[in-house]
């Protein structure tokens, strides 16, 4: 089996995102599917920050201050986007209007919890942003994240261990090996890697998974 | 006749008392009022509550604040970063509270004190740490928390233009926190790139109107590297 790379996963996350999409990207992992969104369609990312219709990273020496992404790193602003302040910024989350949240991941259970803010150690000094905000928020929410840790667990387990960011509030996982949705019945695998069977993807994740009729 | 224009952001800050609830507006450094915080620092109020959605980078702004160990408390949602250094040693160290709330819930607040709302129920949150303790309610088949709002002293807001009736444009993504803060403060203190005569603003387009605004500083902006 060939586990696929970071691009490769924000390559697979990306071909999902139809026309027309109002998206947030979560930082890390997911602001890399803004590289890979297919260039024919019209997809409007959203930053909480205060901007709609995020553009590609300005050329060396173009950058400028006063417009950043929430991950702080410099931007642009797409034609026939727009600011807003804070608070609007979130009703747009909250208020269920963004299509897809796009969030890296710690853990994910098979209710769907989400966590990804804290490891709740004891020395670690927690940071929120507005990962619970998309996470309850957003119409359709979607993890990226490894399949296992450094250690060879699964990522995907039956009860969170670390804090959560939201209760039930996953939609669709994509790891490097496999793409699963999360429904009330349970978690089902939409695509595998190649070289992957069924068997060996339910060996590794450890917690019960569905094959759906059109998965290899 | 209104003149909100202050000299300097040293008499704009002048009566900041000791224990006065601060919010700090901007995102990093977009909105920073950089100049407004030196001038806090340079008054020497202690005791001090800061709103900021982050709680200062690097030497400077608020992470300059921290360090000369005027702040009490912090709220904010996002305090850790990889240059917070000044945040992280005091937290440690025990010298400073910190309010962690989540970033929709923290602009909610500020705006629900400058729209006098008493109290609101959000969605956000239900069901983990930062909930425990807190009031909750299921309207219709979701869970909600409650929240209340958070009122300051003072705020302190970057803006790009004003008129001495204290109506403001912003500049791209440094809008961000000012227009919630302005109307959440008591006293809202902004500086400015430039001052312009009453009546040059669009009325379309002022963010922020004078009503929410007490004083104005003009600050003359750092060289920006061409946009």
């Amino acid at each position: 089996m060939k586990k696929l790379d970071r691009k490769q996963m924000a390559a697979r996350v990306a071909r999902d995102i139809p026309e027309g999409a109002y998206v947030n990207l979560g930082i890390g992992l997911p602001t890399l599917v803004a590289d890979f969104l297919p260039k024919g369609r019209e997809i409007i990312l959203h930053s909480e920050n205060g901007i709609l219709g995020v553009g590609p990273k300005p050329a060396p020496g173009m950058e400028d201050d006063d417009l950043m992404n929430a991950g702080k790193e410099p931007v642009t602003l797409l034609t026939g986007g727009a600011y807003f302040h804070h608070a609007d910024s979130f009703a747009m989350i909250r208020g269920r209007h963004l299509d897809f949240a796009i969030l890296g991941a710690f853990q994910v259970s098979v209710a769907g919890d989400l966590a990804n803010w804290h490891t709740g150690g004891a020395d670690a000094i927690p940071a929120v942003g507005g990962a619970m905000d998309l996470a309850v928020g957003a119409k359709k929410v979607l993890v990226m994240m490894e399949h296992l840790t450094k250690n060879g667990e699964s990522k995907i387990v039956e009860r969170c261990s670390y804090p959560l960011t939201g209760a039930r509030c996953v939609d669709r996982i994509y790891t490097d090996l496999a793409v699963i949705d999360v429904k009330a019945d349970g978690l089902h695998v939409v695509d595998m890697v190649e070289g992957l069977d069924f068997q060996e993807l339910q060996r590794l994740s450890g917690v019960p998974l569905k094959k759906l009729a059109t998965a290899a | 006749m209104i003149n909100k224009f202050v000299a300097s952001p040293e008499a704009a800050l002048a009566d900041v008392p000791d224990g006065a609830t601060v919010m700090i507006h901007g995102f990093g450094n977009a909105g920073m009022p950089s100049a407004l915080i030196n001038a806090l620092i340079a008054q020497g109020a202690r005791e001090l509550t800061i709103v900021n959605n982050n709680a200062g980078n690097a030497d400077t702004g608020l992470a300059a604040l921290i360090a000369a160990k005027r702040v009490r408390k912090i709220l904010c949602s996002f305090p850790r970063q990889s240059d917070s250094w000044h945040f992280d040693k005091a937290y440690r160290a025990g010298e400073i509270e910190l309010e962690l709330v989540p970033q929709g819930t923290l602009a909610e607040r500020i705006r629900a004190a400058g729209a006098g709302i008493g109290a609101f129920y959000t969605p956000t949150a239900f069901g983990t740490k930062l909930a425990e303790g807190k009031e909750t309610r299921r309207i219709g088949d979701r869970d909600y928390v409650l929240e209340y709002p958070i009122h300051a002293d003072y705020a302190l807001i970057k803006a790009d233009c004003a008129d001495r009736w204290g109506n403001l444009t912003y500049r791209m993504s440094a809008r961000n926190f000012g227009p919630i803060m302005a109307a959440a403060a008591k006293i809202s203190v902004v500086q400015v790139r430039e001052t312009v005569e009453l009546g040059e603003l669009d009325p379309e387009h002022i963010v922020t109107p004078g009503i929410f605004v007490k004083r104005v500083v003009r600050v003359a902006a750092p060289v920006r590297k061409a946009a």
